[in-house]
């Protein structure tokens, strides 16, 4: 057989390599100024585009697409070639795809503090960029699958396999997610309202968890770890099964961020059936990395990458038992909204993405800058601290977020709240903050004395741009594989039979769950519930931009403590008009779903001053002070446009009312300020009503008043 | 709810393509062998190897 000689081409995972290192410093950077900015929360430097609602999606999608996505690229494009015997199909797809993706995460640096966002979490980035996305991923697509084609090696060896499931699943995710109306250039709605939106939402983002910061990790996982150890993966037929089973169980998972949500229950449960069940395949795959260390253990102690590696597979394990945990409905009950996420995921983001990358960055830089390690010892160093950075992340927010939320429980024997006042159970968690903040300085301490050793190491060595490889064409496959019927191949085997047979059941049985979907009663319309006015839906544009929804969720779970303090439990029908839902993860700061509603509405002077500067009226407050907001016009030329978009997603306006909307606009906002007017000069302040803090607090004030109205009108015809 | 019906589809057509490939995979004979290719992995086309690999495709 002629053996051909061809070449890798290394250039490329050189180039995303270094955008890795790049991008990763840069996002956790941003990271660390998020966390110290809980503990001093003027750390904004008073200026909007720092602030936290702006620049902790910053942080998301740094470290998620710029950071994780590059070292996806860089693994991908060195092991693709490695396994398959081949170049890339193309390198000037592999370039596109790389310069493309940099763009991308330029316009995200920019857009995003300049608070231009979607507000759909780790989805923020608008519609243009949300096209460039799309545009780069399908390149990358078609460069990994005709690298396949022209492969020199038949057997797809199983990371390509975790590859190949992450470039379909996340291609279909970001556009079915991505659906938005535009009303400008910078400007979108989306295209769902309220729960469905929420359901969209969560169902894309809980598989970018799973199809863009696992799947191609653990293809990641099975290449690496056993070229480290130059040990073959300690069962092959295991991480075949694993990587079936969790493809097939992780899209259905998304609800179980929306339990005890207005959601409706099948929904949910069905969520939380499906989570439990991928402990199964994700322990599999964690332990199937584990063993493959079988009698080498001694190597861990020897080398550095491989340190990285087992830490990372054991974050992987914890991250993926805790996960099918928080989804049981009890214990998603304690922690939602709570800290405790933010431990969950930065286990699994610190631990297992984090340290990958870096096991593969010492693993790379020495072979393709042909020399060694420069430090050893300083690898090592950055492992211990890093490690050492996790713990002391995690178990505080643990600490943080169990005592929050045991807080918020908690009733006094008379049966009242026990902290009525929300910002008690925040100062409470204060100190944890402060600890957490430490445990990130020091990972990303760890990381700056790896970014100087591999520069070190890559001065001390000589960059081959073209490795020298040879392998021999495709053989022709013998006529038994090409004539036989495929089902003869299951009969031969039980267990592919059964697992085979269980698949198609699965698929069968959700097929027929179909129509009753169909029935459309699932979201019952309450008759109270009306459009929001055109200023509203400016402050509502306004809540968006600056990213309120980060901090603060509109959606009271039906529990009797979230009752007391924030009022009756959200339902289905408020959310009509929502586009997008605001349900928001989290409650750095209180519920305000019900903000206007007669139990907690405050006067519009209080939000004014509040906004201005938030510990002026509430001492102790974590929140960013707002002043831009006085500063800064809505924008009244875009009204008319709005409002439009929204006749277009089916929220019932009169059809000549986009012309007329304006002057709405004007009568509610002079309104607003004759009635906060007196009290604000009293302590200085001049309120105009064309800015944006009076449009915000329209938007605030009418928060949860429809449904009283409701209940109110009910209550007469009772009577 | 009616946007459940486009998740729903939108993941079946996920799941019946990888069903596709499933079935495709074994069609072919990818997991014929469930051991060879692990270690096959080990092995780079480097100086070190080559003489090897000549001997393995002779």
């Amino acid at each position: 057989m002629q053996v051909e000689k061809f070449s890798y081409d290394n250039n490329i995972v050189r180039m995303f390599g270094n955008a890795t290192i790049l991008w990763g410093s840069i996002g956790m950077l941003v990271g660390l100024l998020v966390a110290f900015q809980f503990i001093f929360p003027s750390l904004n430097f008073g200026i909007e585009y720092t602030s936290f609602g702006r620049v902790r999606p910053l942080h998301t999608n740094a470290v998620i697409f710029a950071f994780v996505g590059n070292g996806i690229f860089a693994g991908v494009y060195y092991s693709l070639q490695r396994l398959l015997k081949t170049r890339m199909y193309s390198d000037l797809l592999s370039k596109i795809n790389f310069w493309g993706w940099q763009l991308i995460i330029v316009s995200a640096v920019i857009t995003l503090p300049m608070g231009f966002t979607t507000s759909k979490e780790y989805a923020e980035l608008e519609w243009p960029i949300d096209i460039a996305i799309a545009v780069i991923w399908v390149v990358f697509g078609w460069n990994l699958f005709a690298t396949i084609i022209k492969r020199r090696e038949r057997h797809l060896y199983v990371a390509i396999w975790f590859y190949i499931a992450t470039f379909v699943t996340v291609a279909v995710l970001h556009i079915v997610n991505s659906f938005e109306l535009p009303i400008s250039f910078m400007k979108s709605y989306s295209w769902y309202a309220g729960v469905q939106d929420a359901l969209v939402q969560w169902w894309y983002g809980h598989n970018a968890v799973a199809f863009f910061l696992t799947t191609p990790y653990l293809g990641l996982m099975y290449y690496f770890v056993p070229k480290a150890a130059n040990r073959p993966v300690f069962s092959y037929r295991l991480s075949i099964i694993h990587f079936w089973a969790l493809i097939f169980l992780y899209i259905w998972a998304g609800p179980h961020h929306l339990l005890y949500t207005a959601l409706p229950d099948w929904a949910q449960s069905l969520g939380v059936v499906f989570s439990i069940m991928l402990i199964a395949p994700s322990w599999g795959g964690m332990i199937n990395g584990l063993l493959t260390l079988r009698g080498a253990w001694d190597k861990v102690r020897d080398s550095a990458v491989l340190k990285f590696m087992v830490v990372a597979i054991t974050a992987y394990g914890m991250a993926t038992f805790e996960g099918p945990m928080l989804s049981l409905k009890n214990v998603s009950a304690i922690a939602h909204y709570t800290d405790w996420i933010v431990a969950h995921v930065h286990v699994g983001a610190l631990g297992w993405n984090g340290f990958l990358t870096f096991g593969m960055l010492y693993f790379l830089w020495p072979r393709l800058f042909n020399t060694k390690l420069y430090s050893m010892k300083l690898a090592n160093f950055h492992f211990w601290i890093g490690t050492l950075g996790i713990l002391f992340y995690a178990i505080p927010l643990y600490w943080a977020g169990f005592t929050q939320s045991q807080m918020w429980n908690d009733f006094t024997n008379e049966g009242f709240l026990k902290y009525p006042n929300f910002l008690e159970t925040v100062t409470n968690i204060i100190p944890m903050y402060t600890y957490r903040a430490v445990g990130g300085l020091l990972y990303y301490i760890g990381v700056l004395v790896m970014i100087f050793n591999l520069v070190k190491t890559a001065k001390t060595g000589t960059f081959t741009a073209n490795e020298e490889a040879e392998a021999a064409p495709l053989k022709v496959l013998p006529p038994k594989y090409r004539d036989e019927h495929w089902h003869r191949w299951f009969e031969r085997k039980p267990t592919m039979l059964l697992i085979g047979s269980l698949v198609v059941i699965l698929i069968g049985g959700i097929v027929e769950m179909v129509p009753t979907f169909l029935v459309k009663s699932n979201v019952p319309t309450i008759s109270s519930v009306k459009p929001y006015t055109p200023l509203e839906l400016h402050g509502r544009d306004v809540y968006i931009s600056e990213g309120c929804n980060n901090c603060h969720s509109q959606m009271i779970r039906p529990f009797r403590s979230e009752t007391e303090r924030y009022g009756e439990y959200s339902k289905a029908g408020e959310f009509v008009y929502d586009h997008p839902f605001l349900w928001g993860s989290k409650r750095t700061g209180p519920d305000l779903a019900r903000e206007g509603s007669i139990k907690l509405r405050k006067p519009n002077s209080w939000h004014f001053k509040h906004l201005y500067d938030p510990r002026s009226v509430s001492p102790g407050s974590i929140m960013p002070a707002y002043p831009w907001l006085l500063f800064k016009d809505y924008d009244t030329t875009t009204t008319a446009a709005k409002i439009e978009a929204m006749i277009t997603l089916g929220v019932p306006y009169d059809e000549d009312y986009p012309q007329k909307a304006n002057e709405d606009v004007v009568a509610q906002a002079n309104e607003i300020v004759a009635d906060m007017k007196e009290v604000l000069e009293e302590d200085g302040f001049e309120v105009s009503p064309d800015k944006e803090i009076v449009a915000l607090i329209a938007y605030l004030q009418r928060l949860g008043v429809d449904i009283e109205k409701g209940t109110m009108s009910s209550n007469d015809t009772n009577k | 709810m009616s946007v459940l019906i486009l998740l729903i589809l939108a993941s079946l057509v996920v799941a019946v393509g990888f069903l596709v490939a499933f079935i495709w995979s074994v069609k072919s004979g990818q997991y014929e062998d469930d051991y060879t290719p692990s270690v096959r992995m080990l092995f780079d086309d480097k100086k070190s190897n080559q003489s090897k690999s000549e001997e393995s495709t002779k």
